[in-house]
């Protein structure tokens, strides 16, 4: 496998001044935005959360998963299940427990296709991602091809869930949270051990590790992330259908990793924010010529990701990261 | 379950299991010797039936569809490998993942411009029509037979094309060394484009001999994609006699699972993927 997607695990200083200040723009977005927006953005934000539980996987270990919506819908189905009829339930039982179901998936799943690699590893992850999706959509009793509804936002302490900037802000900790821990586990023996493995797995079980140990707590770990959010989505939609598990979503999340720039969390971040206005955009195409674009969106989208793929290999991080450090060197230039 | 009753389902198992067959020779060949993954192979399949409800309602002949189709579906490999695939063959796997995904999207929404999004049906030419009667109340339908005959006759061909003539030793060849086959003086780029257009022909034409039986619709590849990739998963991946092996095991656990576990029918499939990559992480057949 050439590796034409160069993963960038190091953001340059000028990068991540420029991300701590989209973060405060983020951060004080609800002042001037409409409710439309701020729901829009907290989607982004879920999202984001569930792009950088791949890129653990994805740029990280260098292990595509064409699954991994199984165990985002998983803890959407969670919550739905422990919403009763007429009250709201405890985010601090149910968020665990449905973090838990998504973890326990992903361990049982993960440890079948740990053992294969490459191309096997996609075809198998995606195989077992439509048996989760079969097994909700064909049984009446897990909700069947409509899904279930979540009656009642879950209840959170300090946060007001049915408050939409009490959720906007809820979120916005969660990705936070999620990012730093990350970012942390990036420079931890474990992280580094994943990278190595990405680079070259042989070597790495020459060395020593055991590299089936690590690529497994990688994939659980990723699937409680993703259970993160699909629990997210779930309490914010209100609703939770099989579709959320199937293999379209799964390749999508693929593709905003891919968009915004493998290997560091910031890109996938940026990666699911850029896909989803652009979705939203390709939506809203007006008609040219007789032909009405925004109807035949899917037409535009197969058109975009094909081009993404060809030109973009490094994604928008990737190439932000390139002009930022081009405009560096000119500056640089006279001392050296 | 009685005789006839078994001998029923045992017919659907194996006919299910060529269709499939059809399908996951294409590719695991395409995989097997230029190293692409194809999610847009189902496409291929819907692209078959489509055309087969075209041809017929323009020549009111099946036979003949068949034939018009199998070219259209060959012309159309050939373009698609010479004008994109083969610019993706030193890419990596998550590169032709993607591809392949956009390339979903836009032969769906060319397929809705073209024939729309409504379901149509595909009637069975009349010398196929009426069943052989096996007790007093349950039949075989006969162009259930001929999709068999249909798919059997063609993995058979398949099979010699790949190992009784010059080309099946080029494409063994080739599969086996690209560099080695290219020195040795085998045109490797034509024989990509060959490989390539016949795995499309091959889905094409599974999809038009099932038309009939399961009607026409959108987003029609999408689950037999899955199967297929359960089917090479089981079958390791490059190899025809593994897929071929594969498809009729799933096309059993998937039709007897119905009869006789309804509830579970859907992830028996899986569970036995699931087995195989215990036992054989590779596969039954890795080459």
């Amino acid at each position: 496998m050439s590796a034409s997607h160069a993963t960038t695990t190091h953001l340059s200083p000028a990068l991540m001044r420029a991300l701590a200040i989209a973060t405060v723009g983020l951060a004080l977005l609800p002042l001037g935005a409409e409710d439309y927006t701020i729901d829009a953005v907290t989607r982004m934000m879920i999202l984001a959360l569930f792009a950088m539980s791949l890129d653990l996987l994805q740029g990280v270990t260098g292990l595509v998963s064409l699954g991994h919506a199984a165990y985002f819908g998983l803890a959407g189905y969670v919550l739905a299940f422990l919403t009763p009829e007429s009250e709201a339930v405890s985010l601090w039982t149910s968020l665990p427990l449905a973090m838990l179901a998504s973890a326990a998936l992903a361990l049982l799943v993960g440890a079948l296709v740990v053992r294969t690699s490459g191309i096997y590893f996609i075809m198998s992850t995606m195989a077992f991602g439509q048996m989760v999706f079969y097994l909700f959509f064909d049984n009446k009793a897990l909700g069947g091809s409509d899904g279930l509804f979540v009656n009642f936002r879950p209840q959170a302490g300090w946060f007001d869930l049915d408050n939409r900037l009490h959720f906007f802000y809820f979120t916005l900790v969660c990705l936070l949270l999620v990012y730093g821990f990350l970012r942390r586990l990036l420079h931890s023996p474990l992280g580094r051990a994943l990278q190595g493995i990405r680079v070259n797995e042989h070597r790495m079980r020459a060395v020593g590790f055991n590299t089936y140990t690590h690529k497994l707590s990688a994939f659980t770990l990723s699937g409680a992330l993703a259970g993160l959010a699909g629990y997210l989505w779930g309490a914010q939609t209100g609703f939770i259908n099989p579709e959320l598990m199937g293999f379209h979503w799964s390749a999508h999340l693929i593709m905003m990793v891919i968009l915004g720039g493998m290997g560091n969390f910031a890109g996938a971040i940026i990666g699911a924010f850029a896909f989803e206005y652009t979705l939203h955009l390709f939506k809203d195409l007006p008609v040219i010529a007789g032909f009405d674009l925004g109807q035949h969106w899917q037409l535009v989208m197969g058109l975009f990701i094909v081009a993404v793929v060809v030109w973009l290999p490094q994604g928008l991080l990737g190439g932000l990261q390139r002009l930022m450090s081009r405009g560096d060197g000119q500056r640089g230039a006279p001392h050296a | 379950m009685g005789l006839a009753e078994f001998l029923i389902q045992a017919l659907n198992s194996f006919q299910y299991g060529l269709l499939l067959f059809m399908l996951a020779a294409g590719l695991t060949l395409i995989f097997g010797i230029m190293g692409v993954v194809n999610l847009a192979h189902g496409s291929f399949y819907m692209l078959g039936a489509y055309l087969a409800y075209g041809f017929t309602t323009l020549t009111d002949n099946l036979g003949m569809a068949l034939v018009l189709g199998a070219g259209v579906g060959f012309a159309f490999g050939w373009l698609l490998e010479r004008g994109l695939f083969r610019f993706f063959y030193t890419r990596d796997h998550l590169d032709q993942v993607l591809l392949t995904f956009g390339l979903i999207y836009l032969f769906e929404e060319l397929r809705a411009i073209v024939w729309g999004n409504d379901v149509h049906g595909v009637p069975i030419p009349a010398w196929l029509k009426g069943s052989v009667p096996l007790t007093d109340t349950l039949s075989y339908p006969y162009y259930r037979l001929f999709v068999g005959a249909v798919c059997l006759a063609l993995a058979v061909g398949l099979w010699a094309l790949i190992h009784r003539t010059r080309l099946g030793m080029h494409i063994r060849a080739g599969a086996f060394n690209r560099t080695m086959a290219q020195a040795l003086g085998i045109d490797i780029e034509r024989l990509y484009a060959i490989v390539f257009a016949m795995g499309v022909a091959l889905a094409a034409v599974a999809g038009m001999v099932a038309a009939p039986l399961s009607s026409v619709y959108p987003n029609m590849g999408g689950s037999v994609l899955i199967m297929c990739f359960v089917v090479v998963v089981i079958g390791g991946i490059g190899s025809i006699r593994g897929a071929f092996i594969a498809a009729l095991l799933v096309g059993t656990v998937d039709t007897f699972g119905k009869v006789l576990l309804p509830q579970l029918a859907s992830m028996l499939v899986y569970v036995l993927m699931a087995l195989v990559l215990l036992w054989r992480p590779q596969g039954l057949f890795k080459n």
